[in-house]
């Protein structure tokens, strides 16, 4: 809201300056004029609507012709607060990653918006979209192929000044970078080493400092931790949330584990084949998911405590993910799903509050009472893309 | 038998495994060692344990910690070199293993003891069909001809309920989905009716929603033919369900094993107590997380003592000089931590 404009000034003085710590005077000076509002109040910084993206499948070689096109995303709304933390989770296909790459403008959509602030990213060209992406970094899966291994980690966290000068003028350089590595809890001394002399765990943490070296406000991450080992994925998640933290960031955070995801998320968009078929808060998701699909994949999910599993609803879905280059009429999910009839077929459901949300009797005052969470009334008060959304009991062990 | 300790010979001690004779897998101190240019890595040091017809034992550890090589030289596919076994013995069905020419370990692969490999696309091979694959078990082992080898191959993928086995047959592994490639791997372990399948990372690789599928197919059949299963993994989640024993490793040793309701209720090891704080919950929505610090240690320098001193909360002195024994904390619980009394009585507290 107001806060925008004179957090940019901010951050650009202390650029400009280019004082010691300027990395962490501006972050500080963000942080100080948003830091206090709860999440929830906060202002949407990213704003997606309708986005699409559709892959052309050609056929002929001198001829080329168009014959289908594989939708990967196909019709994607949501929002992102400042500081908050969006988990997307869905399983491989569902065009999760293709949201990250149109997010950081590495991909341009077929068709909708992505407006950071206000301004339509997607129309933009040139030195404002230059702008944008600056503000909206990336941190990749594979920190084994996301890094150069003929660059010196010193290089890589650098590098994005090389595209960015304004950030960290050519003498502030080397100190910007020592103090990346600091920030991000590697040894500064280790500029001068290559990624393989790294560990996966650290080699994740370059990753990410060379994602936070622009000051970015988003950072969009793909996997972040799937590659790592458990022990080690525990530590690159806190330090991510540390970073969230000092930083006021805002995190798209993409992932298939969904325990790792209700564990760093404050709201969680579900995909399934292009579309997002459930979107709530972390509690709305996990303890009173209204989707098949949502309640499916949380069933499958092992749980590591045997006595949990015992009287768990399990629900085990049959077949696969449909092609997205064909996917089903109406609902994607009816071809897996238990509650599908001819109306599935026939009519696609809105992503919607469900009708009668609120539970039967008296459902006009608890409509009343705004985004209260927990309290069993308001439960199923999240949008959900199902003709017959309803909650399910025990998919989740207590 | 336990482990041979550090310098002494072998020491008898108690078994926490209780070693029985009949069980169908009998390991015993096992030692596999990687001669490479830095020098040798000890990926296996004296590990011994035991699996029964029927019964599923969990092999539970990170990346390196010497799990699959444990698979491998078991199965006798470790690559050599780099890989020499240089110690113990494998038991299998009364006879050991390492003592037996190359042509009878062949006989003994593929027929009695068969391997579910982590990433399906590169174990298969690609210009066959995978009805040639899976026939072709049955050509080798039994003499069938083609004829016959095709219809036992349709039936086998009939029995892990890949859709339309017979036009299926044909078609080469690229043209399955990632959660169908896995049951043709189930499939030709399962072709001869092994007594013993060791699956290293068996889902892994694949989504949620067909994890469960896969876990859910090969515990069924695994009932069905009672076999033992030896399960390789890092995921503490899948373990819990399917498992009846768990054996942790950490850098090439085991260091707890338990049934498995004991190992998740009261860790007899801090690093399994760690791993076990260190994963995030689906049924919790945690604070922070209470991440082991610290990396394994590479296995070309193991620290002296026990090797996870460096990264234990626990750690004293005594932990820097002395390797600890696998020490019996319970009825068939072992754990390789000299502190191991304090930590259930902690947790008991609790």
């Amino acid at each position: 809201m107001t806060s925008a404009p004179s957090e940019g000034a901010a951050a650009r003085a202390a650029g400009a300056g280019g004082a010691t710590g300027a990395h962490t005077a501006a972050y500080e000076s963000r942080t100080a004029l948003t830091g206090t509002a709860p999440r929830e109040a906060r202002e949407a910084i990213l704003d997606v609507r309708d986005l699409v993206k559709h892959y052309p499948l050609t056929q002929g070689v001198v001829i080329k012709r168009q014959v289908g096109a594989v939708k990967a995303v196909d019709g994607v709304s949501f929002e992102l607060r400042r500081g908050e933390t969006l988990g997307i989770v869905g399983e491989s296909g569902c065009g999760k990653s293709t949201v990250a790459k149109l997010v950081t403008s590495l991909e341009a959509p077929t068709s909708g918006s992505i407006r950071f602030k206000g301004e339509d990213v997607t129309r933009l060209s040139g030195r404002a979209l230059k702008a944008v992406r600056r503000n909206i970094q990336m941190v990749f899966q594979d920190p084994y192929t996301s890094l150069n291994p003929r660059m010196t980690v010193g290089d890589i966290v650098g590098e994005p000044f090389d595209i960015h000068p304004e950030v960290a003028p050519k003498g502030e350089r080397r100190r910007a970078v020592r103090e990346l590595l600091d920030v991000v809890g590697l040894d500064p001394e280790y500029v001068n080493r290559y990624p393989h002399q790294f560990s996966g765990g650290q080699r994740q943490r370059i990753g990410i400092a060379r994602g936070l070296a622009l000051r970015p406000e988003i950072i969009v991450a793909d996997e972040p931790v799937s590659a790592l080992d458990v022990s080690v994925q525990a530590q690159v998640v806190n330090l991510m949330e540390r970073l969230q933290d000092e930083f006021d960031l805002s995190y798209i955070f993409i992932a298939h584990d969904l325990s790792v995801v209700r564990h760093i998320s404050d709201r969680v968009g579900v995909m399934y084949l292009g579309k997002l078929v459930e979107t709530g808060t972390e509690s709305e998701i996990y303890e009173h998911p209204t989707h098949p699909y949502t309640q499916a994949l949380l069933s499958a999910v092992p749980v590591p405590d045997p006595g949990a599993e015992a009287g768990r609803a399990r629900i085990v879905l049959e077949g696969d993910v449909p092609s997205p280059a064909n996917p089903p009429s109406g609902c994607r999910f009816r071809t897996r799903c238990w509650k599908a009839d001819e109306r599935c077929a026939r009519e696609e459901p809105p992503l919607r509050i469900p009708d009668g949300a609120g539970g039967g009797a008296g459902s006009g005052g608890e409509g009343a009472d705004g985004p209260g969470r927990g309290t069993a009334g308001n439960a199923a008060r999240h949008p959900s893309a199902c003709h017959y959304a309803e909650e399910k009991a025990r998919i989740v062990p207590d | 038998m336990t482990q041979t300790q550090a310098g002494g010979g072998p020491a008898p001690g108690p078994d926490p495994d209780g070693a029985d004779p009949a069980r169908l897998l009998e390991v015993r101190d096992l030692r596999v060692e990687f001669r490479t240019r830095d020098g040798v890595a000890t990926a296996v040091d004296g590990v011994s344990f035991g699996v029964a017809a029927g019964e599923t034992l969990a092999v539970l550890g990170e990346s390196g910690c010497g799990k699959s090589v444990t698979a491998q030289a078991v199965m006798g596919i470790l690559d050599s070199p780099p890989g020499h076994v240089t110690g113990g013995e494998i038991r299998f069905g009364g006879r050991d293993l390492l003592r037996m020419s190359a042509e009878g370990r062949r006989a003994v692969r593929g027929a009695r003891m068969a391997m579910i490999f982590q990433d399906a696309l590169s174990a298969l091979n690609p210009v066959l069909s995978v009805g040639q694959q899976l026939g072709e078990m049955f050509q080798v082992h039994r003499g069938a001809s083609r004829k016959e080898a095709r219809a036992k191959a349709v039936e086998l993928m009939e029995r892990v309920r890949i859709p339309a086995a017979r036009e299926r047959a044909g078609d080469y592994p690229h043209q399955f989905s990632g959660g169908m490639r896995q049951r043709i791997m189930i499939a030709m372990a399962l072709a001869l009716e092994p007594e013993l399948i060791i699956a290293d990372e068996p889902t892994t690789a694949l989504d949620v929603t067909v994890q469960a599928q896969v876990m859910e197919l090969l515990a069924e059949l695994q009932s069905e033919y009672r076999m033992g299963l030896i399960l390789i993994t890092h995921d503490l989640g899948v373990v819990a369900d399917v498992a009846d024993r768990i054996a942790v490793m950490y850098a090439g040793r085991i260091v707890e094993t338990a049934p498995v309701g004991d190992l998740y209720r009261a860790p007899a090891h801090p690093y399994t107590r760690g791993l076990l704080d260190s994963i995030p919950r689906l049924d919790q929505k945690g604070q922070q997380l209470d991440a082991v610090k610290g990396l394994p240690p590479s296995l070309l320098r193991v620290p002296p003592g026990c090797s996870f001193h460096p990264r234990c909360p626990l750690a004293r002195p005594v932990c820097h000089a002395d390797e600890p024994p696998l020490y019996e904390v319970g009825q068939g619980r072992s754990s390789a931590c000299h502190f191991w009394k304090e930590l259930l009585d902690d947790e008991c507290a609790e």
